[in-house]
C-alpha cells in the first residue's frame, strides 16, 4: 500500500515539476497510439462497412476469423512485423525496424480486427430499415451507408476507443519492434516494463498512473466530442411544448 | 405516370406477386387493397425500386425502370416512400425531414423553409429540437409523411401508413392525405389492409389478393359490383348466397337457392352457377308483409342479432342465412329478438351476380 501511495505522488510531482524525459515518453506513446488509430480508424471503419454492406461467399467465415483475432498476442504481431521489417525480410529495404513509423504499422495490424470486428458488431445494431428508410428517400448507396453508420455512431466510436485502448496497453509489439530506444522509441509501457525490471517499482507505478489518466482523458474527451455533436438531440429529450 | 405490368416477384419458392398488371394517372390517388400477406409491400416496394422484380416492367413518366443503378437512382429520387412502421433516424424531428432534401444538396434558408413548411404541414411546429425517437407512434408517422413530401415527390408511396395506429392518429393521418397530398399535384400509390379507407381515400382502386390484381376500378364500381367471390367477400358483402339460374328473360334472372328463389338483374343464361350477392345494409325488415316494389321477399327466423355502434346486424334463417344491417333505433322499435320471425325484402337490382 505504502508503494502505491509514494508512486502515486511521485506520479504527480513528476507532471507537475515537468520532468522533460516523462513528458517526452508520454508525448510519444500519444502519438504513437493516437496515429496507428486514426490510420486504423481510416482503414477499418470502411472495411467493417464494406464486409457488413456486401454478400459474398465465405463472409460468415470471415467474420468469425476476424473475431477470433481479436485475441491476436501482441508478440505474435511484433514477431511477424519483426520478420517482414527487419533487414532480410521482404521489406526490409525501407529500413524501419526499431523506429516509431513501425510500431504505428505494428499497432494497426493489432486493432485491426478489433476496429474492423466491432464496426460490422456496429452496423449489425441498426435496423435494416434504416438503411431502407434513407434509400427510398433518395440516397445513393454511399449516402445510405453513411446514414446506417451515423445510427451506428456510439457503438463505432466504442469500436475505436477500444482499438485505442489495446493500442496504447500493449507492450509485447513496442518491444519486439521499436526496440525500447530512449528518446525515440520508449514508450509508457515499454518504460514501465524496463524499470520494474531495474527494480524502480516507484517510477513505474508512476508512469503506469499517467498511462492510465491518459486513456481516461481520451475517452472522456472522445465522448465529450460525441456530446457536442449531439448537443441539439441531447437537450431535446425535454418535451418543448 | 406510373405503368406496371406482368410484375412477377418471389421470395426464393414463395412467389408473392403472380402477374401484375395496373397503372396510375398524374394526380390520382391509388389505393390497394386486400388482406395481410397478399402482396401489398412487396408490390410498393418494387415500386419504390427498393428491390427488383423477378420479371415485369415497371415505366415511371414513360420511362422503362431497368437495372443500372444510376437510373434508379435517379428515378428514385422523383419519388418517396412511407413505410408501414417507418424507421426515424436517431437524430432531431428537424433533421429527420431535412435528411431528403440535405442529400439533394439543398441548404441554407431555402432548406430551412421547406422543412418548417413541412412541420407546419404535418402539425408538428415546436417539435423541431425533439428527438424523433421520443414520438408517439401518431407522431412518427407524421414525421414519416413530412420527410416524404418536403421533397416535393413526383410520385408518393404510402405503405398501410395508419395500420398500426390508434383511431385518433389515423384520422389526423386521413386528413393529412385528403387536405394536403391529394391537393397537391402529387401522385399516390397507398396500401390499406382497411377497405373503409380506401372507400374514404381513392380516386382509383385496386383489389389485392393471392398475388393478383384482381379488379381495379372505382371504389363505388369495387364495392357494389366486384367481380368475384372472393372479392365480394373481402369488400364486406355478408350475403353471398349460391345458387343455379333456373330462368332467365329480359335481364332478369331467377336464381334457385335451396329452394327458394331470388330474382336479380343479370345478363347470364340459364343453368348458370352464380354467386348472388347482397349488401347487408340493402336488406329491409318489416313484422308483417307489406307491399313494396322490392321484387325478393323472404320469411325467416332471427337466430342471433349483433349490436355494434349505431348499427344493429340481424342474422336471419330464411332457408339460407341472411344478414340485415339496420340501425339500432329500428331494432329497439321494431322490438325484435332472437327467434322473432321477420319479412325480409330487397329489390332485385340490389343483388349482384357473379358467375362461378
Amino acid at each position: 500500500m505504502h508503494a502505491i501511495a509514494d508512486a502515486f505522488v511521485l506520479a504527480i510531482k513528476m507532471i507537475f515539476t515537468g520532468d522533460p524525459e516523462v513528458y517526452a515518453i508520454t508525448a510519444r506513446t500519444l502519438e504513437i497510439s493516437l496515429s496507428s488509430i486514426l490510420i486504423g480508424a481510416l482503414l477499418f471503419v470502411p472495411l467493417g462497412c464494406l464486409i457488413y454492406f456486401n454478400n459474398f461467399w465465405g463472409k460468415r467465415t470471415l467474420i468469425s476469423i476476424i473475431q477470433t483475432c481479436y485475441s491476436l498476442p501482441t508478440v505474435f504481431v511484433g514477431l511477424l512485423v519483426f520478420l517482414v521489417f527487419s533487414r532480410a525480410g521482404p521489406l526490409g529495404v525501407f529500413g524501419i525496424m526499431f523506429t516509431p513509423q513501425v510500431m504505428v504499422i505494428g499497432q494497426i495490424i493489432l486493432i485491426g480486427p478489433i476496429v474492423t470486428g466491432l464496426t460490422i458488431s456496429a452496423l449489425s445494431g441498426v435496423s435494416p430499415a434504416m438503411r431502407e428508410t434513407a434509400i427510398s428517400l433518395g440516397a445513393s448507396r454511399l449516402q445510405s451507408v453513411w446514414a446506417v453508420l451515423r445510427e451506428a455512431r456510439f457503438a463505432v466510436l466504442t469500436a475505436i476507443m477500444v482499438g485505442f485502448g489495446r493500442a496504447i496497453s500493449e507492450v509485447g509489439l513496442a518491444l519486439m519492434v521499436g526496440g525500447n530506444i530512449r528518446g525515440y522509441t520508449r514508450v509508457l509501457t515499454t518504460a514501465i516494463s524496463l524499470e520494474t525490471g531495474k527494480g524502480e517499482i516507484a517510477l513505474s507505478l508512476a508512469l503506469g498512473f499517467i498511462l492510465v489518466a491518459l486513456a481516461l482523458i481520451v475517452t472522456v474527451l472522445a465522448n465529450r466530442f460525441l456530446r457536442v455533436k449531439e448537443a441539439d438531440v441531447a437537450q431535446s429529450r425535454a418535451p418543448t411544448s | 405516370m406510373l405503368k406496371v405490368e406482368h410484375l412477377h416477384h418471389s421470395y426464393g419458392k414463395a412467389e408473392i406477386l403472380k402477374g401484375i398488371d395496373f397503372g396510375v394517372r398524374q394526380g390520382e390517388l391509388f389505393v390497394t387493397i386486400g388482406p395481410t400477406g397478399s402482396g401489398k409491400t412487396t408490390l410498393l416496394r418494387l415500386v419504390g425500386l427498393l428491390e427488383k422484380p423477378t420479371s415485369g416492367c415497371i415505366y415511371f413518366d414513360g420511362y422503362q425502370v431497368n437495372n443500372s443503378e444510376g437510373q434508379r437512382l435517379e428515378i428514385r429520387r422523383r419519388m418517396a416512400m412511407v413505410s408501414q412502421k417507418p424507421a426515424v433516424f436517431n437524430a432531431s424531428v428537424y433533421d429527420n425531414v431535412a435528411y431528403g432534401l440535405r442529400i439533394r444538396k439543398e441548404r441554407g434558408a431555402s432548406l430551412h423553409s421547406r422543412v418548417t413548411n413541412a412541420l407546419e404541414i404535418v402539425g408538428l411546429l415546436g417539435y423541431e429540437k425533439r428527438n424523433a425517437r421520443t414520438l408517439s407512434g401518431g407522431e412518427t408517422q407524421r414525421v414519416a409523411i413530412a420527410r416524404a413530401v418536403v421533397i416535393e415527390p413526383e410520385l408518393l408511396l404510402l405503405d398501410e401508413p395508419t395500420a398500426n395506429l390508434d383511431p385518433i392518429s389515423t384520422s389526423h393521418i386521413e386528413k393529412l392525405i385528403t387536405d394536403v397530398i391529394k391537393k397537391s399535384n402529387m401522385t399516390v400509390v397507398m396500401s390499406t389492409h382497411d377497405l373503409f379507407q380506401g372507400q374514404r381515400l381513392a380516386s382509383r382502386m385496386g383489389v389485392l389478393m393471392g398475388g393478383q390484381m384482381l379488379q381495379t376500378g372505382d371504389p363505388r364500381e369495387i364495392f357494389n359490383l366486384p367481380r368475384g367471390r372472393d372479392i365480394a367477400e373481402f369488400v364486406g358483402v355478408e350475403n353471398i348466397v349460391a345458387g343455379v339460374i333456373a330462368s332467365a328473360a329480359e335481364g332478369i334472372v331467377d336464381i334457385k337457392v335451396d329452394g327458394n328463389a331470388i330474382e336479380a338483374v343479370s345478363s347470364l343464361g340459364v343453368g348458370g352457377e352464380v354467386y348472388a350477392c347482397i349488401r347487408p345494409e340493402e336488406i329491409t325488415l318489416a313484422k308483417v308483409k307489406e307491399p313494396t316494389s322490392a321484387r325478393n321477399i323472404f320469411n325467416g327466423e332471427i337466430t342471433r342479432i349483433v349490436l355494434f355502434g349505431p348499427l344493429a346486424r340481424i342474422e336471419l334463417d330464411c332457408g339460407f342465412p341472411l344478414v340485415a344491417l339496420i340501425t339500432k333505433r329500428s331494432a329497439e322499435e321494431m322490438s325484435l329478438q332472437t327467434g322473432n320471425r321477420l319479412y325480409a325484402s330487397f329489390k332485385a337490382t340490389g343483388v349482384h351476380v357473379i358467375g362461378k
